[in-house]
């Protein structure tokens, strides 16, 4: 059963620079206020350019939060 | 996946994993302006690290002082910031202290070439097993947007307000030519060859420079009319060219062209991996003798 | 007892290092220190430990600050003019709290000076040389034996209270070769720095009990991750701009060494229990003032030596004991009078103070001293 991934937003740490909306192939995202979001009846494929280019973390593709153990950092 | 107990910074914001693990949630959203491309460069660092594994114990990351200087503090490793341009000394003296440490320095253009120079050029002629990622962005972004050693001539920065006269360095170039074993250059836009050739450069037993082409849209970005970060990253994509191609291209081709990729890959012995046998020799003569 | 060799203070002091731990060196060549690098060269492969040139002395001293943080006892040599351009590190390994010994064979200054001749021209520089308020330690070997016990004792400060120490060497003794004994290990007193392996994840690197002044920190690489940086940092190691931090961090980096002067400070006091004259005098000056002192006695003067082995902090507190059953202090030093200073400071009110300075790359005679001796009746 592949686990289910979905696009997840953190508006705290967006700054709103614009580089995820601008090099997503399917145009799915766009900044509004100064934050991301996700274009009116857009398409996300979950490809991840986002996530590569985000300068500030605030956007990535993860599995769906409730689906796997959570990691949690040790030493 | 196992749960690990002992857990420091809890999951306070939504992260990818990646972040979680390598970088210091409690210290983020870092200070760099948007759009900086420091941020994509230190998330390449981290890629690069999960992809090989490295144990975050054993793993030091040392910094400068300067806008990329500040990544030693986001990260989860031991992490050392040290004063402007000595970087590469401070790592030397780790690495040879203790070679099985996989040491990664993060600095920027002027921190590592221009009052950090003569460690550069001495770090890399001597082979010390360290792994330099240059957050290049052509610029002094701390200090409020000087000219740099890699800021092109004729382009500005508070010091320079009539154009740059000097001519730029190539920092990777420059290492390679004082005898590093291992020089490449990645670019902000360019992400998964940026991770592979850091991690490729780690791998490398050598001295590794991965000289980084970050984008600074508050400083030489404005002074230069290069528009917004994704003006400055859409340049990237669309004046790379690879060493191969660069070959085969004229001087003037190649002007304001971002060659990127693994620039120059030698064997030379590695300096700390000679000094042990250096201890190893004398210590087995010392047997014999007695 | 000892073997007895024949040794030259830089070299000594190499000797005396690898007895008090040091296993990594990091310097560069200059006159009159350049034996020091070459001995730890020669020794410290034998020994298990790293020697490596760096292409200047800035190098030299954050490669040293390197190995240290790493957790292995560290240390550079220069003279006067590599001592300048040390500065600015030796105030990072101040703040971040690195214990390292830095080496001074002084020299003729200013400048480029005089490389082969003798001078203490840098002990205001040993305090003061790094920017901005921090505590230093400076010790100052007067003989070869001194070289190599002190240097031990300049370690063991350093690790204990987790700062630079500054071993304050002149040309005279450090050029200077004779016989000594080199201490028996067993009679040697070796301190390591306080530290903590694998400590539990949410301890703080400079965290302390109410009270404590030295933080335990584990060694880059043995367990607990943290971080370390030249900026104002809290408990947690990370940079702040808190003003409150800032005063707490300086006030205890401060109070480190000003409540544990008992601890730190040294003085050598010759015949000075009947003295009504006292030459006041540290490193290679004290072998003009012993002949000098001598030569007073033969002539029915009661004249006796205080000799700061601690330059910093002053030893204030004996020197102010012994001013108060004196006439007169002659400060001899090879400067144009720099502790001088702090000794009309401390005890110019209680007796007369006389100066023998010497700056031209000479050495100070016994009888330049003598004489100031004679016509004090």
């Amino acid at each position: 059963m592949s686990s289910s991934k979905e696009l997840i937003m953190n508006r705290d740490w967006c700054k709103g620079c614009g580089i995820c909306a601008a090099f997503c192939p399917k145009h799915a995202l766009e900044i509004v206020n100064g934050k991301v979001q996700r274009s009116e009846g857009s398409t996300c494929v979950l490809c991840g350019q986002c996530e590569l280019r985000c300068p500030d973390y605030a956007i990535y593709i993860a599995e769906t939060e409730g689906e796997k153990e959570q990691w949690v950092k040790s030493y | 996946m196992t749960v690990n107990t002992g857990d420091v910074s809890k999951k306070t914001q939504k992260m990818s994993d990646l972040i979680y693990k390598y970088m210091r949630p409690e210290h983020l959203p870092h200070i760099w302006c948007p759009g900086c491309g420091n941020g994509i460069i230190m998330r390449d660092v981290a890629q690069a690290i999960e992809n090989l594994g490295l144990s975050r114990n054993q793993t030091i990351i040392v910094s400068g002082i300067g806008c990329s200087s500040r990544a030693a503090g986001y990260m989860d490793f031991n992490t050392i910031h040290t004063t402007h341009g000595r970087a590469l000394a401070f790592a030397t003296g780790i690495k040879l202290a203790n070679p099985e440490l996989e040491v990664i320095v993060i600095a920027g253009d002027g921190d590592l070439a221009a009052i950090g120079g003569n460690h550069l050029i001495h770090a890399a002629r001597r082979n010390i097993g360290l792994t330099v990622v240059c957050m290049n962005n052509n610029i002094y972004g701390m200090t409020g947007g000087q000219y740099s050693p890699t800021t092109p001539t004729g382009e500005f920065g508070t010091t320079a307000p009539y154009g740059n006269l000097d001519r730029s360095f190539d920092i990777a170039g420059l290492a390679y030519g004082a005898g590093a074993s291992y020089a490449a250059r990645g670019s902000a836009y360019h992400v998964q060859q940026t991770v592979s050739l850091i991690q490729e450069g780690i791998r490398n037993r050598g001295f590794s420079i991965i000289d980084v082409a970050s984008v600074c849209p508050t400083y030489y970005g404005r002074k230069n009319k290069k528009g917004s970060a994704v003006d400055m990253l859409k340049w990237q994509r669309d004046n790379a060219v690879t060493p191969e191609q660069a070959a085969k291209m004229t001087p003037e081709e190649l002007h304001g062209k971002l060659v990127i990729g693994l620039l120059h890959h030698t064997q030379y012995p590695e300096f700390t991996y000679q000094y042990n046998e250096l201890i190893e020799r004398l210590a087995k003569e010392r047997e014999d003798h007695e | 007892m000892g073997k007895i060799v024949l040794m030259q203070g830089n070299e000594a002091c190499v000797e005396g290092a690898i007895a008090a731990g040091m296993r990594f060196y990091a310097g560069y060549p200059i006159t009159p220190s350049t034996e020091i690098a070459e001995r730890s060269a020669l020794r410290l492969p034998q020994v298990g430990g790293k020697f490596i040139q760096m292409e200047d002395e800035i190098g030299s001293i954050a490669c040293a600050i390197g190995a240290s943080v790493a957790g292995v006892k560290a240390m550079t040599a220069t003279s006067g003019p590599g001592f300048s351009l040390k500065q600015e590190n030796l105030g990072y390994a101040c703040l971040a709290e690195i214990p390292l010994v830095v080496v001074d064979v002084q020299r003729q200054g200013p400048s480029t000076g005089m490389a082969t001749s003798p001078s203490q021209g840098d002990v205001m520089m040993a305090r003061w040389g790094t920017h901005g308020d921090h505590p230093m330690i400076t010790l100052s070997p007067s003989s070869v034996k001194e070289c190599y016990d002190l240097v031990i004792r300049a370690f063991n400060l350093s690790e204990k209270y987790r700062t630079p120490v500054i071993f304050l060497m002149d040309e005279i003794v450090g050029h200077l070769r004779e016989g000594m004994e080199i201490t028996p290990e067993d009679e040697i007193e070796i301190v390591n720095r306080p530290t903590v392996l694998y400590p539990d994840p949410k301890r703080k690197p400079y965290q302390m009990k109410k009270g404590q002044l030295v933080p335990k920190m584990a060694p880059f690489g043995k367990g607990q991750r943290y971080n370390i940086t030249g900026l104002i940092h809290d408990e947690s190691g990370f940079p702040t701009n808190s003003n409150a931090e800032a005063e707490k961090l300086l006030h205890r980096l401060m109070h480190k060494i000003s409540d544990n002067y008992e601890d730190i400070v040294q003085t050598e006091e010759v015949g000075m229990e009947d003295a009504e004259v006292a030459i006041f005098c540290y490193g290679g000056t004290m072998r003009a003032a012993m002949s000098a002192m001598e030569e007073a006695r033969a002539k029915g003067i009661k004249c006796g030596i205080f000799r700061p082995v601690t330059i910093w902090p002053f030893p204030e507190k004996e020197l102010r004991k012994a001013a108060g059953k004196l006439k007169k202090i002659i400060v001899a030093e090879h400067n144009y009078g720099q502790l001088l200073l702090e000794v009309q400071r401390v005890a110019g009110s209680m007796c007369e103070i006389e100066f023998v300075g010497k700056y031209n790359g000479s050495v100070i005679t016994p009888e330049e001293i003598l004489e100031k001796a004679v016509n004090s009746k």
